[in-house]
């Protein structure tokens, strides 16, 4: 019985981690599956929207989920500009000038942060962020559960949206078809602008959370990028079930990993679980 | 109504059509007719902008728009039902259909197009929630072609409409073809069925390795001497 309690807490806050992971993989894997581009620059988009959270809790004094109200029409217009601007008009020379671009997006983005904030670790410290509960067996930070009801809400709302609105609808043509959807009228440049716009909201949200759970500096950015990739290569192209099935496999893989080989050997362990899966099944979990 | 002049198209250093010029007029049914690779899917993707040509100029009702984006000229009334007829295989039969709408021009015609397209092709409707992956090769080629409908088209481009269909399921096409011509619209196709094409068309383009060879009235070209040697083998 020691050891069912024991395990039982891993196995819980592996569940809740991945929550976490899949918010932060969600923009990814939505550009990645729609407009074709590995976005290299997510993670540090991700910890735009942390800072962001920072600069409306040290300075104006509100929640950082209350920042979200301006956070996330900010990185909606920053995505926008970024893809319609710079991505869009790589694409025309080449698939791997997008790539290009990312990097060079996330060279900028990382020395603007230590410029701005320093090489110092922030972290958006909150009354609640430090609270716990007993779930079952088990306690947990309360930030944990509220991060996967979080993932849990934002992946049910782009899921309907991309199903039932006509907007939704034609991201999907878009991304099943980019030769056809333009020959049904679809500005596809457009679209892509728009999608990039989607997942960076989804971007400010992630980095408030993620600022809620761990601290962070300009470089966390990088980190939390393979991890998102991680994420979506195991949970197949595009697909918003297997990225969420993915994070929770990955936060599991982790704290396991941690629980049965100590914690220098989590993330070693998580990412050699994404290897072995895709080497069974390459297209992952969710995959076409 | 269309009018294409000496246009040179290229794929990166690769030149497909060579001063090739055309034109349809207001309710006619035109054949492009020509082997593989012989331009012909590059001329209507000229046509619809995916590709622009480096010589030469397209006009619709005596406007170019030969520089017009693809989403542009649908919304001018060109369509375009392409190669393998490209259902978007993860959207419903309906999803589909209503993408066709996509364009300002047909969006408010919507309910009454879909009517139509119901009315020429019931066994859409019948299956409207179905995927589009599901459906066999001839539902999807009348799928491409009510979705191309639903654009509220003026000038339709068909691409290789028969193309690995069953005979009676192709006359079943051209019959629903002459449907829509009656309806007023106009209509640009390709195929590799030569007999085929000169039975259905009035007046058909022939073109070999990216160049006009031969064109003319689909009647005199069935009696054409050079047509009957290179494409009846008589």
């Amino acid at each position: 019985m020691a050891f069912l309690a024991d395990i039982s807490l891993p196995i819980v806050m592996g569940i809740l981690l991945g929550g976490l992971y899949a918010l932060i993989a969600l923009g990814l894997s939505l550009v990645f599956g729609v407009v074709k581009e590995i976005n290299i620059a997510h993670g540090d988009l991700v910890i735009l929207g942390s800072y962001f959270g920072y600069v409306g809790m040290t300075m104006i004094g509100i929640d950082p989920i209350l920042s979200l109200i301006v956070g996330m029409p900010l990185l909606f217009g920053l995505g926008f500009a970024i893809q319609k601007y710079l991505l869009n008009r790589a694409f025309r020379i080449s698939t791997d000038a997008t790539l290009i671009i990312a990097f060079g997006i996330s060279v900028i983005l990382q020395n603007t942060y230590q410029l701005i904030w320093t090489p110092f670790p922030r972290d958006l410290t909150t009354s609640y962020a430090l609270k716990s509960l007993v779930l079952g067996p088990v306690r947990v930070p309360l930030v944990y559960l509220i991060n996967f009801l979080v993932a849990i809400a934002v992946m049910v709302f782009l899921r309907e949206f991309l199903r039932r609105t006509y907007l939704g609808k034609a991201i999907r043509a878009a991304a099943q078809n980019r030769k056809v959807a333009q020959l049904m009228g679809i500005n596809t440049d457009h679209i892509y602008a728009l999608t990039f716009a989607i997942a960076m909201a989804f971007a400010a949200i992630a980095g408030v959370f993620l600022g809620l759970t761990f601290p962070f500096t300009p470089i966390s950015g990088m980190p939390f990028l393979l991890i998102a990739l991680g994420v979506v290569v195991l949970g197949g192209l595009g697909s918003i079930a297997g990225t969420f099935v993915a994070g929770i496999a990955f936060g599991l893989a982790q704290t396991l990993g941690g629980y049965f080989f100590g914690v220098a050997a989590q993330m070693l362990v998580a990412y050699l679980m994404v290897l072995v899966v895709l080497a069974v099944i390459p297209r992952g979990l969710f995959g076409r | 109504m269309l009018k294409v002049s000496h246009i040179d198209v290229f794929h990166g250093s690769f030149q497909a059509l060579w001063d090739v010029s055309l034109s349809v007029k207001p309710e006619e049914i035109v054949a492009i007719i020509g082997a593989n690779g012989s331009g012909k899917s590059t001329l209507l993707d000229t046509v619809s902008g995916l590709v622009h040509p480096a010589r030469g100029s397209i006009e619709f009702d005596g406007k170019n728009i030969s520089a017009l984006e693809p989403f542009h000229i649908v919304g001018l009334g060109i369509c375009q039902t392409p190669e393998e007829r490209g259902i978007f295989p993860d959207l419903t039969i309906l999803e589909n259909l209503v993408i066709g709408s996509y364009n300002h021009r047909a969006r408010p015609k919507r309910a009454q197009n879909l009517q139509g397209v119901f009315k020429l092709f019931p066994v859409l409707e019948a299956r409207k929630a179905k995927l589009g992956k599901t459906l066999s090769g001839g539902e999807q080629q009348m799928l491409a072609l009510g979705r191309g409908l639903m654009s509220s088209p003026r000038l339709m481009l068909l691409d290789e409409i028969s193309l690995g269909l069953a005979p009676l399921i192709i006359d079943e096409l051209y019959r629903v073809l002459k449907e829509i011509r009656q309806g007023g619209i106009t209509i640009l196709f390709v195929e590799q069925n030569v007999k085929r094409s000169l039975a259905e068309a009035n007046r058909a383009y022939i073109l070999e390795a990216g160049r006009v060879v031969l064109s003319g009235n689909a009647g005199e070209l069935r009696e054409d001497e050079k047509v009957n040697k290179a494409y009846f083998g008589t």
